[in-house]
């Protein structure tokens, strides 16, 4: 896909057998262990089954192969299907907004004469920093009725308090922990890409009379693309992945169930009710359709952006 | 701010001379639009922060913004909770973070240097093996590795966390692309007619030169494997070898029955973002995320 930026002195050396291989042969090792063969295994599991054999009362459980038994039980477990539906809810609002957030501010941070740039862009980054788990933690206390600082001055003014995490608010409080988690570092990639562009591209248009709106629209967001297209990867990857926030928000209200979204849903059966056949059934599933959703996303937006070269 | 290198009057009033200078007007409101982001991004912080100097007793009783009396209080209880539990967690993500980045950056270098810089059969394959990687990310993966482990008899142990941090697609793509950028073939060549062996090229002709890519594969690392909840959160059981995620996600739920670990959890969690905090501004001029960015370019 780099054809055109790579030069014909960058091509690898000649062709050679032992130092490469023994080069990649750390990463291939973990690879094969902690990558291949968790996945093989939890497949194989998948197909596998505790049975009872034999006839009756002297009848034994087992673990045998029992076919896509896993699969058709989990799906037809309204709990997991209920598990993707909040995910989407909670993704429609996560998603576009940490992208759309984090492209405004590179876009403004990229902005001339914009004052102050250096302290809002690190501390927009800080977040980062911070671990899930702590970040909810924070925004937990913010949103609860008695230590929020939004209640005090609702309060103060005479109007009734709102609390965040119970209700129709729950879903955008938990979308907001990720938003403030993801904005900055997606900020910094696509205000980096932003840098990269040659500034004699701005000058040509303005000399053509373009305006900062114009060159934004037409110039920036169509060549930070590819860095968007990255970032929106990560950001439906992660969605697909969300397990921290609610299970640490969970002691702070009686709305999110055991098995709120389908991780947890997964854990439990794993580690609660050592179903560990049905939870690999939906990891499987799980994993699958992580990896049919960035396919697709790749597809649609054609950016080839994990181009070989 | 100023890039005019015209040597400036002297004078008896700089500040007036400053206020002089013709300054281009400023853009008011993007200005104001990146500071409302700017406090969006400290307000939780700046919270935690002020919730840590206040006691238990505090906490749900005066403004939440207001500072309180009891931060040496706090910490002290911090450090004694559980026999200072507390401080072992914190050792323990260090090790996790700091051993697992590290070893995971030399995996990844050498490994993104080979598929960079040499062709070889399965260079293809191999290439293709990390996007797939790269596409379905840790965690997912989490309980199958739970099972692996407990199978080979190392769930619960360090080992549980730290192998399987060390293997990063993500990583070796990076360096693969940044290898692939900073480190001229010819440069290589001239090595091996000086009759360096490929060892020896990688260690002193192209190790120096992919190091801004390696601090960045770290650094990405490190803080991944700081915040990460998930994996530890399956794998540990003992909760002398937990992380701090894991830890503080203990304090909070057993907080739920007695409120004074409420206090600790805060304090907790503020003391656990310092250092990441202070590290990330720190060491910001070192990341390369032009990397990430430019990786999609090829």
């Amino acid at each position: 896909m780099s054809v055109a930026t790579e030069t014909p002195a960058r091509r690898p050396a000649r062709r050679r057998w032992g130092a490469p291989v023994l080069f990649l042969l750390p990463a291939a090792v973990l690879f094969v262990a902690f990558l291949a063969i968790p996945i093989c295994y939890a497949v194989w599991l998948s197909f596998r089954g505790m049975r009872v054999t034999g006839g009756g009362p002297f009848g034994v459980r087992q673990e045998t192969w029992v076919g896509l038994d896993n699969y058709v039980a989990a799906f037809a477990d309204p709990e997991l299907l209920a598990g993707f539906g909040r995910l989407a809810i909670y993704g429609v609002i996560a998603v576009p907004l940490t992208l759309g957030l984090a492209l405004t501010f590179a876009l403004l941070l990229d902005l001339p004469r914009v004052r102050g740039a250096r302290f809002s862009r690190t501390a927009i980054f800080i977040p980062y920093a911070v671990p899930g788990v702590v970040a909810t933690l924070l925004w937990g206390f913010l949103y609860l009725p008695s230590t929020s600082p939004g209640n005090w001055i609702l309060e103060r003014v005479g109007l009734p308090g709102i609390d965040a995490l119970h209700g129709p608010m729950l879903f955008p409080a938990i979308a907001n922990i990720a938003i403030w988690g993801g904005v900055g570092f997606n900020m910094i990639i696509l205000y980096t890409s932003l840098r990269g562009i040659p500034a004699d591209v701005y000058e040509a248009a303005r000399l053509d009379g373009a305006s900062e709106w114009d060159i934004a629209f037409r110039i920036k967001i169509p060549l930070v693309g590819p860095a968007l297209v990255l970032t929106g990867l990560f950001a439906l990857i992660g969605t697909l992945q969300v397990y921290g926030e609610p299970t640490t928000l969970r002691p702070m209200t009686s709305e999110i169930s055991q098995t709120w979204v389908p991780l947890m849903l997964i854990y439990r059966d794993a580690f609660t009710r050592d179903d560990l056949s049905l939870a690999a059934a939906s990891s499987v599933a799980l994993a699958l359709g992580t990896l049919v959703v960035s396919l697709v996303l790749l597809r649609v937006t054609q950016k080839r952006s994990f181009g070989e070269s | 701010m100023s890039t005019a290198t015209a040597p400036r009057p002297v004078s008896t009033r700089p500040l007036v001379a400053e206020r002089r200078r013709p300054r281009p007007r400023a853009a008011v409101l993007p200005t104001v639009a990146l500071v409302l982001g700017a406090l969006y991004c400290l307000v939780p912080v700046v919270w935690v922060l002020v919730a840590s100097t206040k006691s238990s007793s505090e906490l749900f009783s005066t403004f939440t913004f207001l500072p309180g009396t009891g931060l040496l209080d706090n910490l002290g209880d911090l450090f004694a909770y559980g026999d200072g539990q507390y401080a072992q967690w914190a050792l323990n993500s260090l090790l996790f973070a700091g051993v697992g980045a590290a070893a995971c950056t030399l995996v990844s270098t050498m490994a993104g240097y080979a598929l960079a810089k040499y062709e070889f059969p399965g260079r293809q394959v191999a290439f293709y093996a990390i996007l797939g990687g790269v596409l379905l990310p840790g965690i997912t993966l989490a309980i199958p590795q739970y099972l692996l482990m407990s199978k080979i008899g190392l769930a619960g142990t360090y080992w549980s966390v730290l192998l399987p941090c060390l293997i990063s697609p993500f990583g070796i793509f990076l360096a693969r692309v940044y290898a692939g950028s900073a480190v001229p073939t010819e440069t290589i060549e001239a090595a091996r007619i000086d009759g360096a062996n490929d060892a020896r090229v990688f260690v002193s002709v192209a190790l120096p030169m992919m190091i801004p890519g390696m601090v960045t594969v770290f650094l990405l690392q490190f803080v991944g494997i700081w915040n990460n909840f998930l994996l530890p959160f399956i794998m540990l059981s003992d909760e002398r070898i937990y992380p701090l995620t894991v830890g503080l996600y203990t304090l909070l739920s057993k907080g739920s029955g007695t409120p004074s670990l409420y206090t600790l959890a805060i304090i907790g969690s503020a003391v656990a973002i310092i250092p990441l905090v202070v590290m990330m501004l720190v060491l910001q001029r070192y990341w390369r995320l032009d990397l990430i960015s430019g990786g999609l370019k090829g």
